[in-house]
């Protein structure tokens, strides 16, 4: 049986994994594991930019995947960027097996406000959730309330909900 | 369009780079391919049809700017956007001299690299949409709808071909239905602004803030509800057309903002302070009586002076009888078309009914009409029997065959619809019944509040 696998990266997961593997298994019909890959986020670190490029530590996802993983989604709590882009929320391969999302620009304490940590898991499961849907061949939608409307700033996260609008839910039950 | 019908190509020495746009762009939808130089590039655009090339200025053999200009030998309509280093900023304002849309300096913010290509997406969207109706125009020749062979509409297509030329300020004077922007449209075509867009607002469907904001944007957080930066239709008509239609209908402080914009060409988004330069050239319509306005006060008199540098007066329908048989055959011949009908032509009967109408909803209600007509008609020919509904057979001989008042009041009051093109504020002051009178009586009778604009 095929799962969706989670891999934490040098980050605690228990206080959003219960959520988050709810919510993946509601939008996408599968289950959940937690993967072990051994990712080493150091390399990919850019001295100049003092960030991490997601496109390196998605290659070392996808580079070795269990073998009943139908996808795997890394989570970081760093900043990470690519190079044409000043940041990213997160990287996905589009109708690919990986994807990477970062915890550290959807925390509240990086715009200098208190922490919300309730507030910091909706975050998290809507960019998991989009990324995700990326993997399975979604596209960006036009639609301001459907996690696949994208999202550049992190209070355009919070404007659209943790669900698929109709047409894109329709879409997805053709792809998966 | 759709996402996947725009084509983008980009082009870089740096297979990060290259890959990370690729990536980022295929996520939006757009179907893209990248070249590694611009042999590469050069060899993809021969492949074509694309939209947008995002190419870097250094690169090694041919550069950024040599590309740029061989690009545009290929198709100057082919958006190019520039990338960058670091802010060099002549070569990028060389690169925008010779007609680069836009330039971005790495690394870019992803919100700022969002709008710009939703930007050139759009600027590209209306560019298409524009050259079909350009093949339109051309296709029609000036002949059918806008034009027929009276000497009337023939004056306002030497006014259309002549003013087309310049760059004056245009206001075209006439009747609901009459065509007013069809005859805009027909202006923009013919200009050397052509491939840029011809924008449309009608001033009288929005209320004053919200004109304000539709007109000159608004940045984010501009008022409550504005969630996002948004472009207001000046700014999408950069080197193109504006056209406001219904002119007569703002506000006195929409009024001075007009003005100003006019005389500086030079305006602002709504909570913002940037400085936004455009070149377009203004349109406008009016089926008031803009002179009597100004007389009365309602109308500035330096906006209307600003503003009336040329006018073009087009006829009532009712003052061209002789275009009615034309323009009958080509709205027959159309929905012939797009009905999938195999109606060929009109009796000569109805034709004469139709010639003898006088028509006060002008083009826009003969084309509903014979739309209506078609939906019924039976055989090759529109017959008078297809009209039935707008020139009732009323048999005063027999008593029963009169219609009831509820049919003639249904009758009369779709006319009407149809001459405001379901406006119903303009209905209820034609008929001197109240809007909610209006409201009730659509409910009540099944009408249709609104046809399609006039066709284009
Ligand atoms: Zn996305
Ligand atoms: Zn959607």
């Amino acid at each position: 049986m095929p799962y969706i696998y989670i891999q934490p990266i040098k980050t605690d997961y228990a206080p959003w994994i219960e959520g988050l593997e709810k919510s993946v298994y509601t939008v996408f019909g599968y289950h959940t594991k937690v993967a072990n890959l051994d990712i080493n986020l150091e390399k990919t670190f850019d001295q100049t930019r003092h960030q991490y490029n997601s496109s390196q530590i998605l290659l070392q996802i996808i580079s070795r995947p269990p073998a009943d993983a139908v996808k795997v989604l890394g989570v970081v709590n760093v900043d990470l960027f690519i190079p044409i882009l000043t940041f990213v929320f997160g990287e996905a391969q589009l109708r690919g097996i990986g994807s990477v999302i970062a915890l550290h620009r959807l925390n509240n304490k990086f715009y200098g406000l208190s922490e919300d940590r309730e507030l910091l898991k909706e975050r998290l499961v809507k960019e998991a959730i989009h990324e995700l849907g990326h993997n399975f061949g979604l596209v960006h939608c036009n639609n301001q309330s459907c996690v696949m409307k994208s999202s550049t700033y992190v209070e355009e996260v919070d404007q659209k909900s943790a669900d698929m609008c109709s047409r894109c839910r329709e879409l997805l039950r053709e792809l998966l | 369009m759709k996402p996947s019908d725009i084509h983008i190509l980009i082009v870089d020495d740096e297979a990060s780079i290259r890959d990370a746009l690729k990536q980022w762009f295929e996520l939006d939808g757009y179907n893209v391919s990248s070249a590694e130089d611009a042999n590469a590039a050069l060899l993809k655009l021969q492949q074509g049809p694309w939209d947008i090339v995002m190419l870097d200025i250094k690169m090694p053999g041919i550069d950024g700017l040599e590309l740029q200009r061989r690009i545009k030998k290929i198709d100057k309509n082919i958006i190019t956007i520039m990338i960058t280093a670091f802010a060099s900023v002549e070569t990028s304002i060389q690169a925008l001299k010779e007609g680069a849309f836009d330039y971005i300096v790495k690394p870019v913010d992803p919100d700022d690299m969002s709008h710009l290509i939703r930007n050139a997406v759009e600027q590209r969207r209306l560019m298409h949409e524009n050259n079909q109706l350009r093949q339109h125009i051309d296709d029609i020749s000036f002949s059918d709808e806008i034009i027929g062979e009276s000497p009337e509409i023939k004056k306002v297509l030497e006014k259309v071909l002549e003013v087309s030329q310049t760059d004056s300020t245009v206001i075209i004077k006439g009747e609901n239905g009459s065509g007013k922007e069809l005859i805009a449209r027909a202006i923009h075509s013919q200009s050397h602004r052509k491939y840029f867009p011809i924008i449309t607002i009608n001033c009288g469907a929005y209320s004053d803030g919200l004109l304000e904001s539709e007109l000159f944007g608004h940045e984010k957080g501009a008022f409550p509800g504005a969630l996002y930066r948004r472009q207001g239709r000046l700014e999408m008509a950069d080197k193109g057309t504006i056209f406001l239609d219904e002119i007569g209908q703002i506000s006195d402080k929409m009024q001075a903002d007009i003005l100003r914009v006019l005389d500086t060409r030079q305006f602002s988004r709504l909570g913002g302070d940037k400085v936004i330069d455009v070149d377009f050239r203004i349109i406008c319509s009016t089926t008031h009586d803009l002179e009597r306005a100004v007389q009365e006060g309602s109308f500035r008199e330096d906006l209307y002076y600003r503003l009336n540098v040329v006018t073009i007066s087009i006829p009532p329908l009712r003052e061209r009888k002789l275009d009615i048989p034309a323009l009958a055959r080509f709205f027959i011949k159309k929905y012939s078309q797009s009905m999938n009908k195999n109606v060929l032509d009109i009796s000569q009967d109805t034709l004469d009914m139709l010639v003898e109408y006088n028509w006060p909803g002008n083009i826009r209600e003969l084309r509903n009409v014979i739309e209506r007509a078609m939906v019924v008609a039976k055989g090759n020919l529109v017959e008078l029997d297809d009209l039935s509904f707008f020139f009732p057979v009323v048999d005063i001989g027999s008593e029963e065959t009169l219609p009831s008042l509820d049919e003639v009041e249904k009758i009369h009051i779709q006319k009407v619809l149809d001459q405001t093109n379901g406006n119903i504020a303009q209905a209820a002051g034609i008929l001197k019944v109240s809007r909610l009178t209006m409201y009730n009586k659509i409910e009540k009778y099944q009408l249709k509040k609104s046809k399609n604009d006039m066709p284009h």
